[in-house]
């Protein structure tokens, strides 16, 4: 195998979660930052549309830094599609291969995502606004009411032994279970 | 001087602890550091490179994958469990460190934690989160990370995101907490 093949691979999960578990001292040594993710659509809200909701009024530029961190994540991810992808599918468990089948949807591109249900066209259609637009709304919504994400409670808040951040995660779970086995089938029939 | 300091302090405290919303540095604004820590702007170049570090490894280890995301929902790979898994083990061992050697910030700033308190909000906002997960396959930072891995269909779902955030705001007083 070439280097350059050897880079496109994706990683395994003991190479790439230990990496992501050392941005949390990584953030706390360069600024006194906890790792977390959902406070950047808080800050958007409070630069952008404050609406004179206390919420949101907050010295906002103060937490510039997270949205220059998120504006990395989408740096980071632009240099590995242009140059590091992975030229195959997802290598996936058959059996969801074969009930994601039942809903015409293939993995066979190499892609991270089903383009069947995600592209501009399906946004128009039912399936396409609860999926897209529906399942955004509750991503903001939520992490906000928890008052985290996976990032901030899940990675941060259980590394820093919280037992808030286990229950947050415990609830996530949950709704991705019953959202998951219950509701996305009835959806993809739509 | 001294005396005005303990007093902010002490309302920061206060306010800390009060506070219900668990986003630390959002609302930890009135920082009693804060200002002998003014940086110049470019100072957040360094967030910046830790998020292209972050991105780089949300995707290389196929974290942002709508399929991964169903897989691990029905119990099928092992894999999402073992990325945060083994991210939460690193993550705690380093915070113990930190707080056994007391290490400072590159700046000799102490390294603050701030305790988080149990409300409803983690049960019911982390529920409406897990359905918004499973079916658009991402968290936040996946949000990002998949617009640019050429998703650019994700951009209305991290708008909708921006508006469930705002009308969260809206109707904060209004929510059980």
């Amino acid at each position: 195998m070439s280097i350059a093949d050897w880079l496109k691979q994706p990683w395994p999960w003991y190479v790439a979660g230990p990496l992501i578990g050392l941005l949390v001292p990584v953030l706390l040594l360069i600024g006194n930052k906890s790792f977390g993710v959902s406070s950047s659509l808080r800050h958007v809200c409070a630069a952008c549309f404050p609406a004179n909701i206390s919420f949101f009024k907050y010295d906002w530029k103060k937490e510039l830094w997270n949205l220059f961190f998120v504006a990395g994540i989408m740096i980071g991810a632009v240099l590995i599609s242009q140059f590091f992808s992975n030229p195959n599918p997802v290598h996936l468990n058959p059996k969801l291969v074969e009930e994601l089948g039942q809903y015409g949807i293939n993995n066979s591109s190499n892609k991270l995502f089903p383009p069947e249900l995600f592209n501009w066209n399906t946004l128009i259609s039912l399936k396409g606004v609860v999926i897209m637009l529906a399942g955004g709304f509750l991503v903001g919504f939520g992490t906000r009411y928890a008052g985290g994400c996976t990032s901030g409670h899940s990675i941060m808040g259980l590394s820093n032994l919280q037992l808030p951040s286990l229950i947050a995660t415990i609830s996530f779970m949950a709704g991705g279970f019953i959202a998951a086995n219950f509701l996305l089938p009835l959806i993809l029939k739509l | 001087m001294k005396s005005i300091e303990t007093i902010n302090e002490k309302q920061h405290h206060k306010f800390l602890t009060d506070n219900t919303d668990f986003e630390v540095r959002s609302m930890d604004t009135i920082c009693v550091n804060e200002s002998e820590l003014k940086h110049p702007f470019w100072h957040n170049l360094k967030y910046l490179g830790a998020g292209i570090l972050f991105g780089i490894f949300l995707v290389k280890a196929e974290v942002i994958s709508w399929f991964r995301i169903q897989e691990m929902f029905r119990l099928q790979s092992f894999h999402m469990y073992g990325v945060i898994g083994s991210a939460v083990v690193v993550g705690a061992i380093s915070i113990w460190l930190i707080k056994k050697f007391k290490l400072k910030t590159m700046y000799g700033e102490q390294i603050e934690f701030i305790t988080k308190k149990i409300n409803k909000g983690q049960v019911y906002g982390g529920l409406l989160f897990g359905f918004g997960w499973a079916l658009t396959g991402a968290c936040p930072g996946p949000l990002y990370a998949l617009i640019g891995n050429g998703a650019t269909v994700i951009i209305v779902t991290l708008f909708s995101a921006v508006a469930g955030t705002w009308v969260y705001g809206y109707v904060r007083e209004h929510l059980p907490h």
